[in-house]
């Protein structure tokens, strides 16, 4: 059945309080999901105080601070620090989005952090995505064709063809969107996610690929495409500001269509 | 997953038995059963009040018409279709377990059949007696 409670040894506890640093006049207060393999603990949520004026504007600054300035252990993944690599996903605030484009400013009250929901935790922050991956492989995420590639020039597309990937192309496959659908917290086993089937629309829509067929075949299946019920969680929370529930929706369009 | 399964690759996982080529169907029937459920069921509101308070004989005659008969059937056989394709959608997100799901699936195919044959039966009982 779906597992609608955290198992024993997952309940998460009260952690430790950091207090805020002397003669701080603007302070902002996270709580943070932590927890170690290393030892047998529960989860806990450990409460640090930052100050405002000696941080930058974004949830991701004051983590780097925190862990610059209190706390070497807190974990999580980060890269580019401007929203284009996609490492920093997390639950800020109740919301799955990256560190690196939310605002601390945006939430109110005492900033809460989790990792991504319903993945394997590797520590703190960070989740285990290697099924999430292995999934983004599955459906083969490059161009697939029978003509040869034309000698010593691009292959052409339109320019009418080039815009029905625009809302696609820009995802940066954080995960955000895929770990915020309950149909994937239930079914991520076998149901691809909205991240994943958005990428496999993007190929799907590329007027140069030549597999469409295939790759509609390979998704016609009650758990890996017809598990999306349309709650749009994941076009709400994507930090982008992409729809995956669209991309799904012509996915099933295209389904129909070819009956 | 089995145990012995547990060294497989997350790729072999993910491709697991393959797509079902199949769904399109499933989606497709519960939205047209939806569709045609509309206007039956402002059919069957709009016939059940003005029933209301009327004697046997009356109701029995309502029934008797061919149009009011025809409107029942087709809404008590897209009803339970209808009903029988979202519950196994319920049945599919909900209980993982294989075996718990076959069983849940062969209890409301089952029921559901039933259902709808016997109460198509019981308006063609009376519409035909």
């Amino acid at each position: 059945m779906a597992e609608f409670s955290l198992p024993q040894n997952s309940k998460v506890q009260k952690g430790k309080i950091h207090p805020k640093p002397e003669g701080a006049v603007r302070t902002k207060t996270f709580n943070i999901y932590r927890w170690s393999p290393d030892d047998s603990e529960n989860p806990r949520m450990d409460s640090y105080t930052v100050n405002l004026d000696d941080c930058g504007p974004m949830v991701l600054d004051a983590l780097i601070k925190i862990k610059g300035d209190t706390d070497s252990s807190l974990t999580f993944r980060r890269s580019c620090r401007e929203g284009i690599c996609g490492s920093c996903s997390m639950n800020i605030d109740g919301t799955n989005t990256l560190a690196c484009l939310k605002s601390i400013d945006d939430v109110k009250g005492d900033v809460d952090i989790y990792p991504l929901p319903h993945m394997p935790v590797v520590k703190d922050l960070v989740p285990d995505l290697s099924h999430a991956y292995a999934q983004l492989a599955s459906i083969e995420p490059w161009i697939k064709t029978d003509t040869t590639a034309p000698e010593g020039e691009e292959r052409l597309q339109s320019v009418e063809d080039r815009e029905k990937m625009d809302g696609l192309w820009e995802c940066v496959l954080c995960f955000s969107c895929s770990t915020s659908c309950p149909s994937y917290w239930w079914n991520g086993d076998r149901y691809l996610g909205p991240a994943v089937l958005l990428q496999a629309y993007r190929w799907i829509a590329d007027s140069r690929d030549e597999y469409t067929g295939e790759r509609l075949d390979a998704l016609e299946d009650p758990f890996r495409l017809y598990r999306c019920h349309t709650i749009m969680n994941c076009t709400q929370t994507c930090p982008k500001g992409l729809n995956p529930g669209k991309a799904i929706a012509e996915i099933k369009k295209l389904q129909l269509e070819r009956q | 997953m089995s145990d012995q399964k547990s060294m497989q690759t997350s790729l072999g996982k993910v491709r697991g038995l393959g797509s079902a080529r199949k769904g399109v169907s499933h989606w497709w029937m519960q939205r047209l059963s939806a569709m045609g459920m509309i206007p039956l069921v402002i059919y069957m509101v709009i016939a059940l009040v003005t029933v209301i308070g009327d004697d046997y004989t009356n109701a029995v005659a309502w029934l008797q018409s061919p149009l009011n008969a025809t409107a029942m059937l087709l809404l008590f056989g897209a009803g339970f279709y209808h009903a029988s394709l979202g519950l196994q959608v319920i049945i599919e997100d909900y209980v993982s377990n294989e075996s718990r799901r076959l069983m849940a699936m062969v209890v409301v195919k089952l029921s559901m059949t039933g259902l709808a044959a016997l109460s198509m039966f019981s308006v063609l009982s009376i519409a035909l007696a």
